[in-house]
């Protein structure tokens, strides 16, 4: 037996994925799933191209792709070669990456090929609370949910036989309270790697998604859904257990049935119904309304069993749980809200404390993006018309005070685009705020896109030269910003570099001011290393030095 | 048995740091554990906490019920006080008393130590100036747990030692005895005999 070892639950599905024999993982970095790749890359032998691995195979491919997008095609490349490959990113990265998600579904997988979306309920550090078992349905590919960390260390192994089993891709969905949370974890063997192999004659086809293709292809897969369901009805996964009180029948999904658990320490008196491998397999459900006349649906995120349920059963039962108020309608689970639903008397601890402030992430002391915010403001005092249009990253924190300078924020990207239509439909003047990593992951098309246009907008890089907010991970565009919106077509005179520190201020406002008033598309990269990255850095060089003095 | 942590502090102090000791221990001792951690955005300066449950029975929830917290252990008065929904009737508040003000509204620290008192069993004390009289500020934490661990019963003192010794013995020997130091000093400061 290996050695019990303490990891969270990201960590525990990258060490799934590490001994299911996965010859990659491709990803861009996102809470709350940045853990799962970081921690292959702590595998030893990393050296920015791959983990040594046992057996003297090629190491596993580790470096961060440049989105969630190239990361998922570049997924799909290694499945057709044969190998088995890991996708893993924050809930929201399914949309970046969901062209060729959706694609992947109707090639079908070679080598075996698991995407890990990491959900985030309650919105911790996200801008929505959408859930992955959607896309999964949506696709018609299988999806895993674990309940526990050593449920995501086993249930990888299981997910990589069902995709070459079946041929299929296969999600494997995580949430912010399992993928942050630790525990002990016990491994077992590892798998060895694929040998390179391509697609067999008769799926060969499938590979190339013309509509004469995708078509049989598209008939093939509405029957194998109906195939992955009787799967997920006899999954060693989906748990049926009795209980002798019949006055409810519970379906509790992934983390869903920790939280009834933890309600019944002496077990469920409940007839229960644990689900962590969909589709959802109705059959299961049907014999639970045999017993029970109200079923309660207990599932974290948004009421995907629960809509599921629509029609399937008898009249005469009642389905609970999200959509009628049983269970808040957004938000995370809870011991207390299950608890709630389950008709239990609550729990009493000390009262809430009134004196208690909110106290909200802000911008680290000595932030580069301090200094430009603060240079920004000044800049656009004066210009009553001024937008300024956001994106993701801590940057974005530009908007709270003291700054207050972002009128929007969406999606990965967006600033620059959306600086762009706001131009184009006559406002002045139309700002963008994106950070390095940012930039590189989704802004560089829409700069494109204003350079064509020739539109009247200024781009703001704030190139920290890190991706900052999930931790430092490299940044794909790092030393090649100024050269790749030169190369997008901007001129060079209208790419103005300057260093964000206190004692440049006058002549960074300055800049910026002077791009503001050029009607046309101009960038101001400003650039200086982020705080935290620095320090460890430096902290490092500090180590190097003593060594070589030893 | 089981015991029920909620760590809390301001991103960047080092709660995290508290929780992979008690970690170390725990597994070191066969026990069950849960530790529910805060990553991302609120790591720039806002409010942290970690939910650190220990047991020799298997856990179900990663998160603690309400009013089922045995302790506290905070690096910072407001923060022991956000909390104190899931602290139970019974339960302690290991506080350090040096507030961390990053805020333009945080209470005046006469109203923080008297909500403190109010909540019944707290050790409550100024671990940033015991580790800065020990010449070793980095190691407030440290001495915040050895007053927790005058508190778990679940984990013997010693244990939570051979934790430290294990956590720094790759910074050297001298770190991990300052270290210890400050455990001892914080066991001493929450009356353990």
């Amino acid at each position: 037996m290996s050695e019990k070892l303490l990891l969270l639950g990201d960590e525990a599905l990258a060490l799934g994925a590490l001994h299911s024999g996965i010859s990659g993982v491709y990803a861009y970095p996102g809470t709350p799933s940045t853990e799962i790749t970081e921690y292959i890359q702590s595998q030893k032998g990393y050296k920015g191209r791959g983990v040594a691995r046992t057996y003297g195979e090629p190491p596993v491919h580790c470096n961060w792709s440049a989105n969630e997008k190239t990361a998922m095609e570049e997924a799909l490349g290694a499945s057709y070669a044969g190998k088995r490959a890991l996708v893993c990113m924050k809930h929201v990265g399914m949309n970046v990456c969901a062209d060729p998600f959706m694609g992947s579904a109707m090639t079908g997988a070679n080598g075996g090929l698991v995407i890990a979306p990491c959900d985030d309920p309650s919105m911790h550090s996200s801008q929505n609370e959408q859930d992955s078992r959607f896309y999964a349905q949506f696709a018609m590919v299988p999806c895993f949910e674990p309940s526990s960390q050593q449920e995501a260390y086993e249930m990888m192994s299981g997910a990589y036989d069902f995709s070459e089993k079946y041929n299929i891709p296969v999600v494997f969905r995580m949430v912010t309270r399992l993928s942050h949370s630790r525990a002990v974890v016990q491994p077992h063997e590892a798998r060895r790697q694929n040998e390179l192999h391509y697609p067999a004659a008769d799926k060969a086809r499938q590979w190339v998604t013309l509509p004469v293709n995708a078509r049989v292809r598209n008939a093939q897969l509405v029957k194998d859904y109906l195939t992955f369901e009787e799967e997920a009805a006899k999954s060693p996964y989906n748990v049926f257990t009795d209980g002798p009180d019949k006055s409810v029948g519970i379906i509790a999904c992934g983390l869903g049935y920790n939280y009834l658990m933890e309600n019944f320490k002496d077990g469920c008196p409940f007839p229960v119904l644990k689900i962590s491998q969909y589709p959802f397999p109705r059959k299961l459900a049907l014999k639970l309304a045999e017993q029970c006349r109200t079923i309660l649906v207990i599932e974290e995120g948004q009421p995907l069993v629960e809509t599921a349920l629509c029609g399937v059963f008898p009249s005469g039962i009642t389905v609970k749980g999200r959509l009628d108020g049983t269970l808040p309608r957004t938000g995370e689970l809870d011991p207390d809200c299950v608890r709630k639903a389950l008709g239990l008397p609550e729990r009493q601890g000390h009262e809430a404390c009134k004196i208690v402030v909110p106290r909200p992430p802000a911008l680290c002391q000595g932030c580069g993006h301090r200094d430009f915010y603060a240079a920004l403001n000044k800049a656009l005092e004066g210009f009553d018309g001024a937008r300024v249009f956001g994106d993701i990253g801590c940057y974005t924190l530009g908007y709270m005070p003291p700054f207050k300078s972002l009128h929007t924020c969406v999606e990965m990207g967006g600033s620059i685009t959306m600086a762009v239509g706001a131009s184009l439909s006559g406002g002045y003047p139309m700002v963008a705020v994106i950070g390095d990593s940012t930039f590189t992951h989704s802004g560089m098309t829409g700069l494109l896109d204003a350079v064509n246009e020739n539109a009247d907008v200024t781009i703001c890089i704030s190139d920290n030269e890190t991706t900052a907010m999930t931790g430092g991970q490299d940044s794909a565009g790092t030393g090649k910003i100024e050269r790749i919106c030169e190369a997008l077509g901007v001129a060079p005179e209208h790419i103005r570099t300057i260093v964000p520190l206190p004692k440049n201020a006058a002549e960074m406002e300055q800049a910026i001011r002077e791009e503001v008033e050029y009607h046309g598309v101009s960038v101001i990269v400003s650039r200086r290393e982020c705080i935290q990255t620095a320090k460890r850095h430096a902290a490092a060089k500090a180590k190097e030095a003593k060594t070589q003095q030893l | 048995m089981k015991e029920d942590l909620i760590l809390a502090g301001v991103g960047g102090q080092g709660i995290l740091s508290i929780a992979t000791i008690i970690g170390k221990a725990a597994l070191g001792q066969g026990l069950y554990l849960k530790q529910a951690e805060v990553h991302g955005m609120s790591q720039r300066g806002g409010d942290v906490q970690s939910h650190l449950r220990l047991s020799d029975k298997p856990i179900d929830s990663d998160l603690i019920p309400h009013g089922q917290c045995d302790l506290i252990v905070s690096l910072e008065p407001m923060e022991a006080l956000r909390y104190l929904p899931w602290l139970s009737k019974d339960g302690w508040i290991i506080t350090n008393t040096n507030p961390f003000v990053n805020i333009p509204d945080y209470p005046g620290m006469e109203e923080v130590k008297k909500a403190l008192a109010a909540t019944g069993n707290v050790v409550a004390f100024d671990a940033d100036g015991i580790a800065k009289g020990m010449q070793s500020p980095r190691s407030a934490n440290m001495v915040l747990l050895g007053a927790t661990a005058a508190k778990l019963g679940i984990l013997k003192p010693e244990l939570l030692r051979e934790g430290i010794r294990s956590i720094f013995a790759r910074k050297g020997e001298a770190v991990v005895e300052v270290n210890l130091k400050a455990f001892d000093a914080g066991l001493k400061e929450a009356g353990y005999e």
